[in-house]
């Protein structure tokens, strides 16, 4: 049978469900399990991609006849298996907090990871069959494709402020039998009525399927999980948006009681709470506040609580608010004004309004001002100055404690941060951050460290007169002045500690005998660090240190990130001895994920084609090289990039989705370009001037991004968005040049070493995006950026030399 | 059909591994008392903790599947997002407290009942108090069924301790906690002891010790379970 024309409709809602739905499993992942798991997300995507290419290549003959037929049944398969998957993926038993006393828990990830990868695997393959029966139509396609993808990683956004997760999961899925029965009239496929089969089943699934069959389950271990085994508490309120699940829970039997590390001296409770989680984790709560300050007295009996025993009606900026704790504790302390700045608007809706009264109209009062901003954003534009910023605790105790941030970026606690918080204080100002106390001290004394190079980079002569460090038994706040601390302001930080038996870490001019008192340890170990770190062996002490403690800059922001290969065997070794909590886990998981990676995208994507006839068509080395780096440095180059906008967009999420459209359609353009280009002349003499331009385009904005970000971080976000678009472009035209510069070079030299082509560039893509979080890790991203630009120069050097 | 043949004899062939008998128990009983003693570093609990975890039956306060590596040195999940702690780590909670014969121990957190039933066998009387129903429910029985009568358990809020058995010489936090209630160190008696392990499940990270003094001083220790220092030795 004959088709007429490809299914361009067809194809770009194909791509995008499937943009969408890797955007939406990451959300889905991030209720079900701790960490986000964004780069397992795109990694199986990738392998269900390169998989198809391998599919294609080893059945096309076979397929050749049925092309319209085996599309429509990729499509349908695509839209059984998106729900499918994601519901397999909840029955597996998967718990990352066993992963390493149960090594079976990795199988339980590799069952997850090749679930996920199925979906994408049934995409790929159709637009992968209609690519190569259309081959003339290729550009067309591609950009359809392109077109799909980039509507889809957007319009998620959007469909997550709209409705919950497993609805638009179900709304992906309608939207891919749509896709289906557009396809089968664009195709004209017989019988006709299969086309209003695929839409009656898709108008089925919209309407009909019940509300919470796709509900995501959070792991039991999930501090929400936890908490609603507990007699009597209920879910009294839910919010959805793309930042989060937010679930708000009431306990009238057993009442809710958070004071984080509240002083073993105090004798107040705190008032009724109600619960606050997001994405199952927390919780922060909201605390009942009906206008009197006595009942908030448990509010002082926090670490948190030192800096307003040394200011005097100050002027504070609260950062990460929340449901509001520290904006009473500020209230509590006489604070005026109060500017306190929340991410999620749906947090600010709740206490503003469905929770207004119980919240004693907290973030209505004249002297709060709520903004709805990224803290780190919401402070480069700001142009105040205040006594006092505070760093709010925003994640859980179990969940830092378990080392489950440890791949998290944040912006938050980065030597730039600290540095900008610092600019906004006026002259006898402070900033006040507090960590969980984690034992051996990791979090503490890697701020602390930070906080020294924020100061020298400041230009701070003495840092050490600047700094204070208390810790109660559960919780650390770290002080930082904009000048010396004095005399008087150290004798009543003493008398905070004493009264609260609170140990003062570290303050100018301690001795060591003060350091041990109320808390005590079996070494002064926060003292001794603090010491440490001030003085000039720095360097060494944190190299020696078991656990990594190198300040977080903005190109490396890890701040959770506490593992050393070096002191992994002596941890493991000491597993059974108690040893095994000390393992920051996610990295090891991390590892694991790259691994299996490897392993899936060689059995999958290189192995069928060895086993094939196919392997008489080896790749020269030159081939092979030019595609698994182009398809290395592709990756590499994107997600380094996403990491450079997080900054600027102000969010991750917004960041993803923008930068990854762009990605997609300008180097959809690359590609169409390339193509006009290499039909002109075979020389590829275009390929040079695209990889110098990629090389002159990343070193410029490694160098000009930071301070242009800062120039512009004041704008609105559709100008930021704009302007982000704009950067992209140039840089994605290039990157798009180099895969149809080469295919077309290998089809007029080696056709037949084509699917072995694709099949390396996909390998090179699965095992790209996770070896490039694990590179940033290391290294940084500036590196990942440089590194990537480098695999380019080589691809360059390899295409001169195709056979 | 040959791949289920196989696997059903795997199974099988599995299974005969599997202790089955009080003896095979008995036996990795006292291997895991070994064991902890080994893993203990310089400071091994007492011979009266280490005799009570001799004694007490692990392997009945974990879920039945469980029960053949009930007596590893891990934690082990129990149902509803709980756990029972590693063997180590349950020894040296118990020979923090330092309890003798004749003391009186509250628990704020039964869980499987297991660390109620060591603590048990060397107190006088232990109170526990479980929040999860459905958890304190089964500890309950279990503890009844196994003749744990100096044991008695109820399901509610810990928060305000047990008021009718205060004070108490020895106080042990199992349940996670953003702080330590007021009213428990109230009825924690003059010179008695308060153990909480801080940390995620299957992760304690440190125990925190918190010693009230004659004269109503608090002040806590906190121990990390590892001998891991220096903390800057060469690695």
């Amino acid at each position: 049978m004959t088709i007429p024309r490809p299914p361009f409709i067809a194809i770009g809602l194909l791509s995008a469900c499937m943009l969408a739905y890797e955007v939406l499993l990451t959300r889905l992942l991030s209720i079900m399990l701790w960490h986000h798991f964004a780069y397992m997300i795109i990694s199986a995507a990738m392998l269900g991609y390169g998989a198809s290419g391998t599919a294609i290549a080893l059945l096309k003959d076979k397929i050749a006849p049925h092309v319209g037929l085996a599309y429509i049944c990729a499509v349908a398969a695509m839209a059984f298996l998106m729900p499918a998957a994601f519901l397999l993926a909840q029955q597996v038993p998967f718990n990352p907090l066993e992963l390493l006393w149960d090594q079976t828990h990795l199988s339980k990830l590799l069952a997850i990871y090749l679930l996920m990868m199925l979906p994408f695997f049934c995409a790929g393959l159709g637009i992968g069959l209609i690519l190569w029966h259309f081959g003339k139509e290729a550009g067309a396609i591609y950009a359809s494709d392109i077109l799909g993808a980039g509507v889809g990683s957007l319009g998620v956004i959007g469909m997550l402020f709209l409705a919950p997760p497993d609805k638009v999961l179900v709304l992906l899925t309608a939207l891919a039998l749509l896709a289906a029965s557009i396809a089968v009239m664009e195709l004209r496929m017989r019988p006709k009525w299969l086309a209003a089969v695929f839409f009656a089943l898709g108008l089925i699934v919209a309407v009909a399927l019940p509300a919470n069959w796709l509900e995501a389950h959070p792991s039991p271990y999930k501090d929400l999980s936890q908490v609603l085994n507990i007699a009597g508490s209920r879910v009294i309120a839910e919010r959805y948006s793309p930042l989060g699940h937010i679930t708000v829970v009431e306990n009238t039997r057993i009442p809710f009681r958070h004071a984080p590390g509240m002083s073993l001296n105090a004798l107040d409770e705190p008032p009724p709470q109600l619960a606050v989680f997001v994405d199952g984790n927390g919780p922060s709560v909201l605390t009942r506040f009906d206008g009197r300050l006595a009942p908030l007295a448990y509010l002082d009996q926090l670490t948190s609580a030192l800096p307003y025993h040394l200011l005097t009606q100050p002027k504070v900026l609260v950062l990460g608010a929340g449901a509001g704790s520290d904006v009473l504790q500020a209230l509590y302390h006489d604070a005026i004004p109060i500017d306190a700045v929340e991410l999620d608007r749906s947090v600010i809706d709740l206490v503003r309004q469905r929770f207004h009264a119980f919240a004693g109209d907290l973030y209505s009062r004249p002297q709060v001002h709520v903004h709805e901003a990224e803290a780190r954003g919401f402070v480069g534009a700001s142009q105040d100055q205040y006594d006092l910023v505070q760093v709010a605790l925003m994640d859980s105790f179990g969940t830092a404690s378990a080392g489950l941030y440890g791949l998290s970026e944040s912006y938050l606690y980065t030597v730039e941060a600290l540095q900008t918080y610092l600019s906004r204080l006026t002259p006898d100002g402070m900033l006040a951050v507090t960590r969980w106390l984690t034992l051996p001290p990791r979090d503490a004394l890697k701020l602390f460290a930070t906080a020294v190079l924020a100061l020298e980079r400041n230009g701070v002569s003495n840092p050490a007169a600047r700094l204070i460090m208390v810790r109660g038994w559960k919780t650390v706040t770290l002080l930082v002045k904009n000048s010396d601390f004095t005399l008087q302001e150290i004798e009543a930080i003493k008398e905070f500690g004493r009264a609260r038996s609170f140990d003062v870490a570290y303050y100018p001019g301690m001795s060591p005998e003060e350091a041990n008192r109320y808390n005590m340890l079996e070494h002064p170990y926060f003292f001794e660090g603090a010491v440490a770190l001030l003085g000039p062996q720095r360097q060494v002490f944190i190299d020696r240190y078991k656990f990594h403690i190198e300040p977080a800059t903005d190109d490396r922001p890890y701040f959770f990130r506490f593992f050393k290969w070096e002191a992994a065997p002596e941890l493991l070794a000491l597993r059974e001895h108690g040893g095994m909590p000390l393992l920051d886990w996610s990295y090891p998981l991390l590892v694991a994920t790259l691994v299996q990676a490897f392993i899936a995208s060689v059995l999958l994507i290189l192995a069928p084609l060895a086993a094939s006839r196919a392997r008489q068509a080896l790749p020269s080395a030159p081939v092979a090289l030019y595609f698994l780096a182009i398809g290395l440095a592709f990756m590499f180059m994107e997600i380094a990039f996403i990491q450079k906008f997080i900054l600027f967009l102000a969010h991750p999420l917004y960041a993803v989705a923008v930068v990854l459209c762009a990605f997609l359609i300008f180097a959809a353009a690359g590609s169409w370009l390339a193509g006009r280009l290499q039909k002109r002349s075979m020389e590829s003499r275009h390929l040079t001037f695209a990889v110098m331009a990629i090389a002159a385009l990343s070193l410029l904005y490694l160098v000009v991004l930071p301070g242009l970000f800062q120039t512009l971080t004041h704008l609105p976000d559709p100008a930021k968005i704009a302007i982000s678009i704009a950067l992209i472009a140039p840089l994605a035209i290039c990157m798009g040049m180099p895969f149809p510069t080469g295919t077309m070079r290998l089809a007029s030299t080696a056709r037949e070493s084509i699917p072995w082509a694709w099949a390396i560039n996909g390998f090179a893509s699965v095992v790209g995006a996770v070896l490039a979080s694990l590179m940033a890790i290391h290294l940084g991203f500036a590196a990942v950026i440089l590194l990537a630009v480098l695999i380019y120069g080589l691809a360059a050097g390899a295409l001169r030399r195709f056979a | 059909m040959r791949c289920n043949r196989f696997a059903s004899g795997a199974f099988l062939y599995f299974c005969c591994f599997l202790p089955s008998h009080a003896a095979d128990f008995d036996a990795l009983r006292n291997k895991m008392v070994e064991e902890v003693l080994a893993t203990s570093g310089s400071s091994p609990p007492g011979p009266e903790v280490m005799a009570a975890m001799g004694k007490v039956e692990r392997h009945r306060f974990v879920p039945a599947l469980l029960a053949p590596v009930a007596y590893r040195n891990h934690p082990l999940p129990i149902g509803h997002g709980q756990t029972i702690s590693q063997p180590l780590i349950v020894a040296r909670m118990t020979d923090l407290l330092k309890i003798k014969e004749s003391d009186k121990v509250l628990e704020i957190g039964t869980g499987s009942g297991y660390q109620a039933a060591v603590l048990g066998e060397i107190a006088k009387a232990v109170y526990s108090i479980e929040i999860i129903e459905p958890l304190g429910k089964l500890a309950e029985e279990r503890l009844k069924s196994l003749g744990y009568g100096n044991v008695k358990t109820k399901v509610g809020d810990g928060y305000y301790g047990w008021p009718e058995a205060a004070p108490f010489d020895a106080i042990m936090v199992t349940a996670a906690a953003s702080h330590v209630p007021p009213p428990l160190l109230k009825q924690l008696k003059p010179g008695g002891r308060m153990v909480i392990p801080l940390g995620a499940s299957f992760m304690t990270q440190y125990l925190m010790l918190v010693e009230k003094r004659q004269d109503g001083l608090i002040t806590t220790r906190q121990i990390v379970p590892v001998s891991f220092v220096p903390l800057t030795g060469g690695h």
